[in-house]
């Protein structure tokens, strides 16, 4: 007999006689603190199922409260009172009421016989602490708390307030130096009764009994006092979520909790059947001699850990709709824009999607209708084409095809001729690649057959909506990776700007292009600049195209001059 | 509160709740063909006991759930306009007899999916939102169809709708913050996208709050879209993370459909002027099909936890 056990007990006493049966029918002694909330007719009726093992005592009762002193006590009585009554017992295990063995009890004597002067116990200075919930840490040790951070959290929050605003602090006893950590823990005889017989014992309760949540620093800066053979990590399986309660496990973890290699688990949910059934049958437990290796679970834990607090970028859903600034990434996954390519090359769509395998959109926020790849009507996750669905909430829009196509990018056509709703959105996306040939939008003007006055008009209304865009990309808030080329600079040289852009999408193995887009012909394209200058309009962004050179150069040249090597 | 004088008792076995226990409230009319299905689920799922309010149905629904031993039921003849469509008896029932339990509040045609819902009971899911101190839990009520023309293959008493309507929309919502009620207004799926693609204002919420822990001074404020106290309807996180939520699987598009639009129509009881109905009824002469090439097919909770559909959250 080398290991007994202490359980504080509060709910589900059927969980907790089982799992103390199990304990006892294996030659451990079992010492039970049941809640004092509990009523007296519960605990007679627990008292009186568990009358036929010998090795089963209880122990006097405390009213106990979460991050309240009375935990502490309430374990102090049942540990003298075990130690007392069971003089063989070296080892001494905290447990709960809501713990399950995952290993058969032979295998955890065997573990304390081979480690016979070990303390497995949890202890970290304040500073190596990540989890301090209300942002407490050392002041748990500094200041006083006397009111119950469950009940009265008004009053709670104000004394905290009150003490620091007056700098108040409390001193910390001569000789200790805080520690932290999980209240589940194993000591050895020696260490505990070294504790508990401490001649100093009532200054320290003292102390202790106005930290806050001491059941989770008493013993844990204590027993620095009294040994070196100390093993800083806990017995018990047990994680906690981002609020400090919990994680609790049920039949489904079953596997996970077998692969642990853990002896002891909590919180384990009362209903969970599976899991007392398999546990508490020695026989299907393995003798495995392996170490406790809870990393799967601690992976699994940390993940939902995230999934709540920083969640899945570029998703809005039910439970999910960061304010503004929060999205933590307005979209899933990167994806392109480019304004101006459509207007200048004849065959863009086709010719970026054979070269780089994006998902090449037209003008998905054209007027007329939503032009995706291929023209379907409707597209991935059954977004439809409908311009007064997509304009209805053209964010939602833009976010859902993005979300919907996880794994593929995405590329698509814009131009001051679209719908600008988007124009911020997309500059403040860093997920965004825009590249812009400016004041190519006066190309379809240029071919267009209109009357010039018209023409004229529209150019200036397209400049001005592509000003203002280039504004917004240009801004202090934007975040996209933009790059923007006047359409005199682009057509001087198209080829090294879109080795550029395509290597940056880096979808294929970057290597030189050997095909280029088929450009539309800007003969005559500097007079019908000048034209419009000659009208009054100052046609500023496509850059400096002088008159009738574009249209000599193209003469001299032979056609796709820009193809390199 | 005079809605409560509408209501008379048909069967009322609400003695048998016991503390804990968690209760579905539903009101129905000329529901019978899913009443079979609708009770084994919830069943299944761990429901202890069942509020149910009959609004006069005539095809058998009251004689059958009347002789449900976990089913207490009320039938009244009254509008269900009037009683702001239902909200008024429910909200009723509820401070009667939901105090303090958790209790799901859905349609015939709605089937709650949560995360682990295949594995774990709904119990588990209320006790960890009890100790997470949460009293709300939101969904998106996500509108299932057939592939092909909605009376193609008949709905059979018992039977499984989402074996006939296993298709559904997986990335076309939209969503906006109500400022003054602070719950989100979810619309999209396959009702927006065929019925009102032409007018979306119009197109339903689908956002519902159906699970609560009740308390009497709670309230449902329009369906199970808004509750009052306000707090209870964040049921979203605003900081970049995501809550645990569901999905109310909406089994409405099936054979019967065609004829429940018309019926509805004709009593006009449905909400602002039922244009809803006239918009399904214009739409349905032309025999449409819902499903399209980029439908899913349902799977699992898991399937519909990746789509974005729902979450985990941090229950793990």
């Amino acid at each position: 007999m080398s290991v007994g056990f202490v359980m504080l007990v509060h709910t589900a006493l059927d969980r907790a006689e089982q799992v103390a049966r199990h304990w006892a029918n294996a030659d451990c002694p079992v010492v039970i603190h049941v809640d004092k909330k509990v009523s007296r007719k519960a605990n007679a009726a627990f008292i009186a199922k568990l009358s036929d093992l010998p090795n089963v005592r209880f122990s006097r009762r405390f009213n106990c409260e979460w991050g309240r002193w009375s935990l502490v006590e309430a374990s102090q009585a049942a540990s003298e009172l075990l130690l007392h009554d069971f003089p063989e017992v070296r080892h001494v295990y905290l447990a709960s009421g809501s713990c399950l063995p995952l290993r058969p009890v032979q295998e955890l004597k065997d573990y304390l016989a081979d480690r016979p002067m070990t303390n497995f116990i949890e202890s970290v200075t304040t500073e190596d602490v990540p989890w301090t919930v209300g942002g407490l840490d050392i002041e748990r040790f500094t200041l006083r708390f006397p009111f119950s951070w469950k009940r009265r959290r008004k009053l709670f929050d104000w004394y905290v307030g009150f003490q620091r605003r007056w700098k108040f602090k409390r001193k910390i006893p001569e000789g200790l130096v805080p520690h932290l950590g999980s209240q589940w823990w194993c000591l050895t005889r020696q260490t505990l009764t070294a504790i508990l017989e401490d001649p100093d014992r009532a200054k320290y309760d003292k102390y202790f009994s106005k930290v806050w949540i001491p059941d989770e620093s008493y013993y844990q800066t204590l027993v620095r006092l009294y040994s070196t053979n100390i093993e800083s990590r806990s017995l018990t399986l047990s994680k906690f979520d981002f609020q400090g309660k919990p994680h609790i496990f049920y039949d489904d973890h079953m596997q996970l909790l077998r692969r642990s290699d853990c002896f002891v688990a909590r919180k384990i949910w009362p209903h969970a059947d599976k899991l007392y059934r398999g546990f508490l049958s020695d026989d299907a437990s393995i003798l495995t001699g392996a170490e406790p290796n809870p990393g799967k679970i601690d992976r699994l834990f940390s993940k939902a850990v995230e999934r709540r607090t920083k969640g899945r970028p570029g998703l809005y859903m039910q439970s999910r709709f960061p304010n503004s600034g929060w999205e933590n990434g307005l979209t899933a996954a990167p994806y392109s824009v480019f304004e101006g390519f459509g207007e200048l090359f004849e065959d863009f769509e086709d010719w970026l999607s054979r070269v780089t395998g994006v998902r090449a959109h037209g003008h998905l926020f054209a007027k007329e209708r939503v032009e995706f790849a291929g023209r379907q009507k409707v597209f991935a996750g059954a977004l439809s084409d409908s311009t007064a669905l997509r304009d209805y909430n053209p964010r939602a829009f833009l976010t859902s095809l993005i979300w919907n196509t996880r794994g593929e990018r995405q590329a698509f056509l814009f131009s001051p001729r679209d719908n600008q709703a988007l124009s911020w959105d997309l500059a403040k996306d860093a997920n965004a690649q825009i590249s812009v040939i400016s004041g190519a939008w006066a190309v379809p003007l240029f071919y267009s057959n209109a009357n010039f006055s018209d023409i004229r008009k529209e150019a200036a209304r397209l400049q001005k909506i592509e000003a203002e865009h280039l504004d917004a990309l240009r801004s202090y808030y934007a975040r996209a990776r933009v790059r923007i080329w006047t359409l005199a600079d682009f057509v001087e040289n198209p080829m090294e700007p879109l080795q550029t852009v395509i290597d940056e999408i880096g979808l294929r193995a970057t290597h030189r292009l050997t095909e280029a887009p088929r450009m539309i012909s800007l003969d005559g394209f500097g007079q019908f600049l000048q034209n419009l200058k000659n009208q009054g309009m100052q046609p500023h962004l496509m850059g400096d195209f002088p008159v009738g050179q574009s249209g000599d150069k193209s003469r001299n040249r032979p056609r796709k001059p820009y193809l390199v090597k | 509160m005079r809605k409560r004088h509408d209501l008379s008792v048909v069967a009322n076995r609400t003695s048998k709740i016991a503390p804990g226990d968690v209760l579905v409230m539903s009101t129905l009319r000329n529901e019978r063909v899913r009443l079979d299905y609708f009770l084994s689920y919830y069943r299944n799922l761990g429901v202890n006991h069942f509020l149910i309010v009959d609004n006069d149905s005539d095809d058998g629904s009251r004689e059958f759930l009347a002789e449900q031993d976990d089913v207490s039921l009320w039938t009244t003849k009254a509008g269900y306009k009037r009683a702001r469509f239902g909200v008024d008896w429910l909200n009723w029932l509820a401070r009667e007899y939901a105090h303090d339990h958790w209790t799901l509040t859905v349609d015939p045609d709605e089937f709650f999916v949560f995360p682990f819902s295949d594995t774990r009971s709904i119990k588990a899911l209320t006790d960890w939102l009890d100790t997470t101190s949460v009293r709300s839990f939101g969904t998106l009520l996500l509108d299932m169809y057939p592939k092909g023309p909605l009376d193609a293959q008949p709905y059979r008493p018992g039977q499984d709708p989402f074996e006939i309507a296993c298709w559904f929309d997986s990335g076309n919502y939209v969503i906006e913050k109500n400022p003054y009620y602070r719950n989100l207004w979810v619309q999209g799926g396959p009702r927006m996208r065929v019925f009102f693609a032409n007018d979306p204002k119009r197109a339903p919420a689908l956002n519902k709050i159906p699970l609560v822990k009740w308390d009497r001074t709670y309230v449902y404020v329009s369906s199970t879209h808004t509750l009052l106290p306000r707090g209870l309807n964040l049921v979203y996180d605003e900081w970049g993370g995501e809550k645990a939520s569901g999905v109310l699987l909406h089994a409405k598009f099936l054979d019967t459909f065609a004829h429940k639009a018309e019926e509805e129509l004709e009593r006009r009881q449905h909400y602002a002027g039922s244009h809803e109905y006239k918009a399904y009824a214009h739409k349905l002469a032309d025999d449409p099909d819902l499903w399209c090439k980029w439908s899913e097919k349902y799977i699992n909770w898991r399937q519909l936890e990746i789509l974005g559909l729902m979450s985990k959250g941090n229950w793990a």
